[in-house]
């Protein structure tokens, strides 16, 4: 049943000082509880690059695999590939104190990826979506299954150099049909402190949904 | 990210790696569920269970993480944790925060959450 026989080399750091796979920033080991967020878009919006403005390790990708019937292994393995559907997605991670570490998923949001949606969202805080004033209609199924999942998510509209004048917030809002309560953001997916500044207003919303005056304390 | 083969080496080495086995207990493990090694390789041990020790032995790694850096999909890292979890040579610890619908990240949660963003 072995694939290979077990004589690899040690991992890198191996022996030495300890060096996690991610190399230069390994977790904690009191780390006990880890939190997710989701950061949904359409191509080219900007995820992976708002993954590495925030995350303490450089953006790492992976993959996971769907056939027809569902996440069977032994019809990959026969992969004649028309059966098989593999999702890329990439991830970081921000250690939030000595216990808790968040995690940030960056995932297509074409329709032809939702299998991988349900393992995202699973336990999520939340989620962030990127919409593309040039594109929104790339929007339109991400927010259309956030609502079916009930997950809770705010708007980070990513502003690109285009012709012709920018839509404002309020017609962005029109244009994707979002209730009054979902916060609606301007972001710069290459800039740290504006992809921070997204997913603290995510935090804050969901505080708020959870306590309407769950905040108004610190807010003073 | 258009759908495309497996990128890595051969197609069959998934069906090897598992032992072609498709179980998923799809429950008993979150993308983020962290992992930590027991105790050292045995000798004989099939190559990816190596590495995987390997990877967790000084701190803990979450499964999402050992995907990545064994390029192998997440499904199948999966079925190789419960193999050594089944055996004790992993232990792995929950996300105990996790959400659902009916449950929400709870308030001290989130505001610990924001206390870590805005120290970033
Ligand atoms: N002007 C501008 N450009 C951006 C912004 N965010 C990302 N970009 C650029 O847009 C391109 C695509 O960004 P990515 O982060 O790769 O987008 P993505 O959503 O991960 O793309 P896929 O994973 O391929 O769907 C890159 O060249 C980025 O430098 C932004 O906020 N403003
Ligand atoms: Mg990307």
């Amino acid at each position: 049943m072995d694939s290979k026989p077990s004589d690899q080399p040690a991992a890198p750091g191996a022996g030495g000082a300890p060096a996690g796979p991610a190399g230069e920033v390994p977790l904690r080991r009191t780390v006990r509880d880890a939190l997710k967020i989701v950061i949904v878009g359409g191509f080219g919006v900007g995820k992976t690059t708002m993954v590495g403005s925030v995350s303490e390790i450089r953006p790492l990708s992976t993959e996971e695999v769907m056939t027809e019937v569902g996440v069977g292994i032994d019809d990959v393995a026969r992969v004649s590939d028309k059966r098989t559907t593999t999702v890329a997605f990439d991830f970081g991670r921000i250690s939030l104190d000595d216990h808790r570490v968040l995690y940030l998923f960056g995932a297509p949001g074409q329709q032809r990826f939702w299998f991988i949606w349900d393992q995202l969202f699973s336990g999520s805080l939340g989620a962030v979506v990127m919409v593309d004033t040039r594109r929104l209609e790339d929007s339109f199924y991400p927010l259309d299954r956030l609502e079916h999942h009930r997950m809770p998510f705010v708007v980070a509209v990513n502003r690109f150099d285009g012709p012709g004048p920018q839509p404002s917030l309020e017609r962005v809002r029109d244009a994707l049909s979002l209730p009054g309560n979902v916060p609606l953001v301007d972001c710069d997916a290459r800039l740290r402190e504006s992809c921070k500044g997204v997913l603290i207003t995510l935090v804050r919303h969901l505080a708020t949904l959870h306590d309407p005056t769950a905040l108004q304390e610190a807010a003073q | 990210m258009n759908p495309r083969p497996l990128d890595f080496d051969d197609p069959d080495r998934l069906y090897t790696v598992t032992g072609g086995r498709s179980r998923v207990d799809d429950d008993a493990l979150d993308l983020v569920t962290l992992v930590v090694a027991e105790n050292d390789p045995a000798p004989g041990m099939q190559s990816e269970h190596v590495a995987i020790l390997r990877l967790c032995r000084h701190e803990p790694v979450a499964v999402v993480e050992l995907s990545s850096h064994l390029r192998l999909p997440v499904s199948v890292v999966k079925i190789l944790l419960l193999d050594l979890r089944d055996t004790g040579h992993i232990t792995v610890r929950h996300p105990t925060s996790a959400t659902t619908v009916n449950h929400p990240a709870d308030l001290e949660t989130l505001k610990q959450v924001l206390v870590g963003l805005e120290a970033l």
